[in-house]
């Protein structure tokens, strides 16, 4: 029987990958792809909670949705921001951003 | 419910549209009026703010909230909204013709800030911090022909991003120990509960996570200072001043409506971010060259010291955080606006740009000085009384060494503060005039009026953030 642990379980595990994923990749592409499966680990636990504690009502569900509608939002600005940096340095790998420096 | 006392928010969206279209529908010579119109426009919300004051209600069964805490922190965002426009005329004329956007823009990111100042429930908070950072990724990636600003752009959004989803875990497992997002029916659930729950301490400490980076506290601090120097100053300054009351305004909002401290006492947690914060803020800004780096650092330490206020915990502090975070508004947008006009001026922001200022541009020069020894606490301008809530409150609920450790680092914080004076005062200058337009000349006195009144004669600010905080009670 698969229960809320089993959700919960996924969803933690999908956090873990997206974060690897922030930290070690090089395109910046990737890394926003990286932070849409940490969103969407979050919408998991979302849906899983409103599904097992509370089946009354659709907060989680609801909430799921905002998350999905705004990392729309963010991803189209992202993209548009990789074009214009992509437009001075002619690359997308982050190690190649280093005009600011500590 | 009276749909009415929505007028702020609803009037702050149809300005934005409006000056956007504007922007759209009149090319060119329009670009003329929509800088006037936004600010006349704000400046009319400003007006209903005030007067709509104490008013309260509730919305939708409490998930938005218009009461004084949150009116007290509009008028704070469109005070600082009003004072940026004024400053960033002349700025603009890098933009081009994306002026209109840039002021359309500005707008939609106060809405935010409102947003979270008023929120009742998680899934609105989550809803206007998006509004704002997403608000801000754009602009702080404004100046197209500059690879610095789109770097800081990107990092902004890659770091705000991971911040905004590991919030929204914390989020997520606060939901499923409490079943609502909802912060009265929240606490009334948590409380019922009598065992520490693991998942809800780990729900709380990735809430606070998240809200640290927005205000930018050490540890999650490395994104500020490269994203405070790539950003066109007016944006830099509203960054430091909007975005991390905001986020103040929240946590405040959720810490004490929200969370009851009987499963998880987070004033430690809170007390021990703001002594690294202050820390290291002021130590690294001793090694800073750039002027717009230098109040990167600067702004650090001084959201650690609003933090102490937060971590007291009690009148004394919460009424400390709601008067700095206003004060802070008149003397950074001030240093701001100084900075914005030299760089404008020398195509620079580092220290040699400022050398013999008080020659080209006495007023400027004496304004600068007067705004930095505000932030650094001495006593005749408004960060000295700030500073005096702040840690009063701190030492109110045992936390001595904390204010003891704000005292000293606002001695050395004096240092680099005042090595900016140094350079205006005593270096050598070119003998080039440097020009003030009026509008930014009466932003710039509005700056130094605020922080001299508030520092002679705090009590009206300091009544104004009682009754603020009434709600909260």
């Amino acid at each position: 029987m698969i229960g809320l642990n089993h959700y919960l379980i996924l969803g933690t595990c999908l956090f873990g990958i997206g974060i690897y994923g922030v930290l070690a990749k090089r395109n910046a592409v990737a890394v926003l792809m990286s932070i849409e499966l940490m969103l969407n680990a979050v919408n998991i636990n979302f849906v899983a909670v409103n599904r097992f504690i509370r089946p009354d009502e659709v907060l989680g569900q609801l909430f799921a949705i905002f998350v999905i509608v705004v990392a729309a939002a963010e991803v189209a600005v992202g993209l548009a921001l990789i074009l214009s940096i992509f437009r001075h340095t002619k690359s997308v790998n982050l190690h190649d951003f280093n005009l600011l420096k500590w | 419910m009276t749909y009415s006392l929505l007028a702020p928010e609803m009037l702050l969206v149809a300005l934005g549209i409006i000056v956007l279209a504007l922007g759209l529908i009149l090319p060119g010579r329009g670009q003329k009026f929509t800088g006037p119109l936004a600010m006349a426009g704000t400046l009319g919300i400003l007006g209903l703010v005030l007067w709509q004051f104490g008013y309260e209600a509730e919305f939708f069964q409490g998930i938005y909230r218009v009461d004084s805490y949150g009116n007290f922190f509009k008028v704070l965002f469109l005070s600082a909204a009003l004072l940026i426009f004024a400053m960033s005329g002349h700025y603009l004329k890098l933009f081009g013709d994306r002026q209109s956007e840039w002021y359309s823009i500005m707008l939609f990111a106060t809405l935010g800030m409102i947003i979270m100042a008023s929120c009742g429930d998680l899934i609105i908070l989550y809803v206007g911090l998006e509004l704002m950072t997403i608000s801000f990724y754009i602009l702080s990636a404004y100046l197209l022909d500059d690879g610095r600003s789109a770097e800081a752009g990107l990092k902004y959004l890659i770091l705000g991003a991971l911040s905004s989803a590991v919030m929204l875990f914390g989020i997520s497992l606060i939901y499923a120990s409490s079943g609502t997002t909802v912060f009265s029916l929240m606490y009334q659930a948590l409380q019922a509960q009598y065992a520490t729950q693991p998942v809800l301490i780990a729900g709380i400490v990735m809430l606070i996570a998240g809200f640290a980076f927005k205000i930018a506290l050490v540890p999650f601090h490395m994104w500020a200072p490269d994203i405070y120097q790539g950003a066109p100053t007016p944006v830099t300054a509203y960054l430091a001043v909007g975005s991390k009351a905001a986020a103040f305004a929240a946590l405040l909002r959720v810490l004490v409506i929200a969370l009851p401290m009987t499963h998880f006492n987070w004033t430690l947690l809170l007390a021990i971010l703001a002594a690294v914060t202050i820390i290291a803020g002021n130590l690294i800004a001793l090694a800073q060259s750039n002027v717009k780096r230098l109040l990167a650092y600067s702004s650090i330490a001084q959201a650690g010291y609003i933090l102490v206020g937060l971590a007291a915990s009690n009148a004394y502090g919460f009424k400390g955080v709601l008067f700095y975070a206003m004060l802070y508004v008149f003397s950074n947008v001030g240093a701001f606006a100084v900075t914005a006009l030299v760089e404008t001026h020398s195509g620079r922001s580092d220290l040699e740009a400022f050398s013999g200022l008080a020659k080209r541009a006495p007023m400027l020069a004496a304004i600068m000085t007067i705004c930095m020894l505000s932030l650094a606490g001495i006593p005749p301008m408004a960060g000295f009384a700030g500073k005096f809530y702040l840690f009063s409150g701190a030492i109110q609920s045992g936390y001595l060494w904390l204010a003891f450790i704000g005292l000293i680092m606002s001695m050395v914080s004096v240092y680099y503060y005042l090595n900016v004076s140094r350079v205006m005062y005593i270096g050598n200058s070119d003998d080039q005039c440097l020009p003030v337009p009026a509008i930014a000349r009466a932003a710039l006195l509005l700056c130094l009026a605020g922080t001299l009144l508030i520092g002679v004669y705090p009590q009206p600010l300091s009544q104004f953030a009682d009754i603020a905080l009434k709600v909260l009670h």
